[in-house]
């Protein structure tokens, strides 16, 4: 059965006259990590909310686990599970109510639903604030909580919009570390954000949205590969040295001012002691050298017109 | 999909989380069940001479008025403490945890029904505590057989089942909370301008028509009737008309804007 988790052809939504989602198409095979990418207020909460049944959309055929979104919402309802952007726990309850009032939305047995309770509550490590009110719990506390809430009825496919935005980065890697262990379950998750670091650590495959379409999507390895940008960059105190090194290196890109080169790299040791060595020929050492590989904060300014966006370089190794 | 057993039990679901909260924080529901309480002795303490001397000619004492006004205090306490439901309602559709709700396989009403079942169940607790009030002040019912008791109490729960479902709407149709409390005020103003503290005669005649086909009267001279054995007329008929015309409003608008689209 190849029948994908998640499947959208010509997906449109607009509010007003305001094109949100412009025709996207997606295909999410099951037991996979599917990101979508995107700068605030890309549509990446809209697609959730419409492939989560919240929201109707203008058109489009789309199906989640295997049902029409259109003809039978409440199967698809049965499927998924949902954790949104803005916490979705009752604040007034305690964590252990909370976890209860689904395990009974989801007609289990008192019992069952105790030992589920139960499981999922140390699971999360929330078995000590389990007595006491959601609203007083951290960012992190309840985040927990509304996963852990999300995984009670057992769904196949998870949607979670946003699920680590203003989480420490401790909560973040427990975050990462939860939708992982989800995987290994065979669960279908569908995922949004707009840290491109989260998408390259868990997706299988992302999309990138941009005005309403999809922009390039792939392996987090195609993406990178879709744009240029591989270089070792060379700083220098000495002007003197700077220019004998700009002629021992052709095509390379200069920066006069900054006293830096840039040479087109592809990372690799044999041409890093390529470089080096011509270096040691012309008798000039750098006072710096980096390597920079396309990283996807390269291919998501590439993509989504980063013009706009101060474009910073991560130097990924000394 | 949903049979029948399976909505009661997500209603039922629904009703004790909304009863939880009440419980959990009371502070909400006593908040509203002071106005009728402060009311009932404003009226009688402090304006009971005055008000009684204008009622029958003169020369009613102030258990007479007690008697009088009571009926109408205990049909505002629930127009006041729906007000509660028209709060919570809005501060729920606020919360995440009801988009939490729309996507999960339940029943589609149980949100809105556990809200009206809790607020119904609420009001009827406010009834008899304000009504141990009255009692302890020194009302009493006027050869009232069990029948008009039971009728007495079918229209008290009839009339919060139906304010209720307009409160609700109110609730959801209100952006936030403090919109749902405003927009919910003439639930508890509109006695003001009924009879429940003044008979309609007294008042100027251009007013007595709106004073005397608004909800709370014909259901307050119902009570009346069937607590102190005045005469009802047609007030009863009215008032069940009301009570029916309002809840089906209320539910109609509640389940419409229940059904759209989240933003």
């Amino acid at each position: 059965m190849t029948t994908p988790a998640i499947a959208a052809r010509g997906l449109r939504k607009s509010y007003g006259d305001k094109t949100v989602l412009d025709g996207i198409d997606l295909a999410v095979p099951a037991g996979t990590v599917f990101s979508l990418l995107g700068p605030n207020g890309a549509g990446k909460t809209t697609a959730v909310k419409i492939l989560s049944t919240l929201v109707t959309a203008d058109a489009g055929e789309l199906h989640v686990a295997g049902h029409d979104l259109a003809a039978d919402p409440q199967a698809v309802r049965a499927a998924i599970g949902v954790t949104g952007q803005f916490s979705a726990v009752d604040g007034l309850i305690t964590g252990e109510e909370n976890m209860l009032l689904m395990a009974d939305l989801h007609h289990l047995s008192r019992r069952e639903g105790r030992r589920v309770t139960g499981e999922l509550l140390e699971r999360f490590d929330l078995v000590e604030a389990s007595k006491k009110p959601a609203a007083t719990y951290s960012g992190g506390m309840r985040r927990r909580l509304d996963i852990a809430m999300t995984l009670v009825g057992g769904p196949r496919v998870i949607f979670l919009d946003e699920p680590t935005t203003g989480l420490d980065p401790r909560s973040r890697h427990t975050m990462w570390q939860i939708i992982r262990e989800l995987v290994t379950g065979g669960v279908t998750v569908f995922l949004t954000t707009q840290y491109l670091e989260e998408a390259d650590q868990l997706a299988d495959r992302i999309a990138v949205l941009h005005g309403g379409r999809i922009a390039a999507e792939g392996s987090a390895g195609e993406l990178k590969r879709l744009v240029p940008g591989g270089h070792v960059r060379l700083r220098f105190t000495d002007p003197a040295a700077y220019r004998s090194a700009a002629l021992a290196l052709p095509g390379t890109t200069r920066d006069d001012e900054a006293l830096s080169l840039q040479v087109p790299s592809d990372g690799s040791q044999r041409d890093l002691r390529s470089v080096l060595d011509r270096l040691d020929s012309a008798g000039v050492e750098a006072d710096e050298l980096t390597v920079h590989t396309p990283d996807l904060d390269d291919v998501f300014f590439a993509l989504t017109g980063g013009a706009a966006i101060p474009h910073q370089p991560k130097e990924n190794a000394r | 999909m949903s049979s029948l057993p399976l909505a009661v039990r997500d209603c039922s679901t629904m009703l004790r989380r909304n009863l939880l909260h009440a419980r959990r924080y009371p502070s909400l529901t006593l908040n509203l069940l002071l106005t009728p309480v402060m009311l009932l002795l404003l009226f009688v303490y402090i304006f009971g001479d005055v008000m009684s001397a204008g009622m029958g000619g003169g020369g009613a004492d102030r258990s007479e008025y007690i008697a009088y006004v009571v009926p109408g205090i205990l049909l505002m306490t629930i127009g006041s403490t729906v007000i509660g439901a028209a709060v919570s309602v809005a501060t729920d559709m606020s919360e995440g945890i009801v988009a939490r709700f729309r996507t999960m396989a339940i029943h589609r009403g149980s949100v809105l029904i556990g809200h009206v079942v809790g607020s119904v169940l609420q009001s009827v607790a406010s009834v008899v505590l304000v009504g141990a009030v009255a009692v302890a002040i020194g009302f009493r019912s006027k050869d009232a057989t069990a029948l008009e008791w039971l009728a007495a109490f079918g229209l008290l729960a009839l009339f919060a089942l139906a304010l209720t479902w307009i409160a609700v709407g109110m609730g959801m149709a209100s952006p936030n909370a403090e919109a749902a409390s405003n927009s919910a005020m003439p639930l508890i103003l509109l006695p003001l301008i009924s009879s429940a503290f003044t008979p309609i005669a007294a008042m100027p005649g251009w007013f007595q028509p709106i004073a005397r086909y608004q909800p709370f009267t014909p259901a307050i001279e119902t009570l009346r009737g069937l607590l102190l054995g005045t005469e009802i007329g047609n007030n009863g008929w009215i008032a069940i008309a009301w009570c029916v015309g309002l809840a089906v409003l209320g539910y109609r608008w509640s389940a419409s804007k229940f059904g759209q689209d989240t933003k």
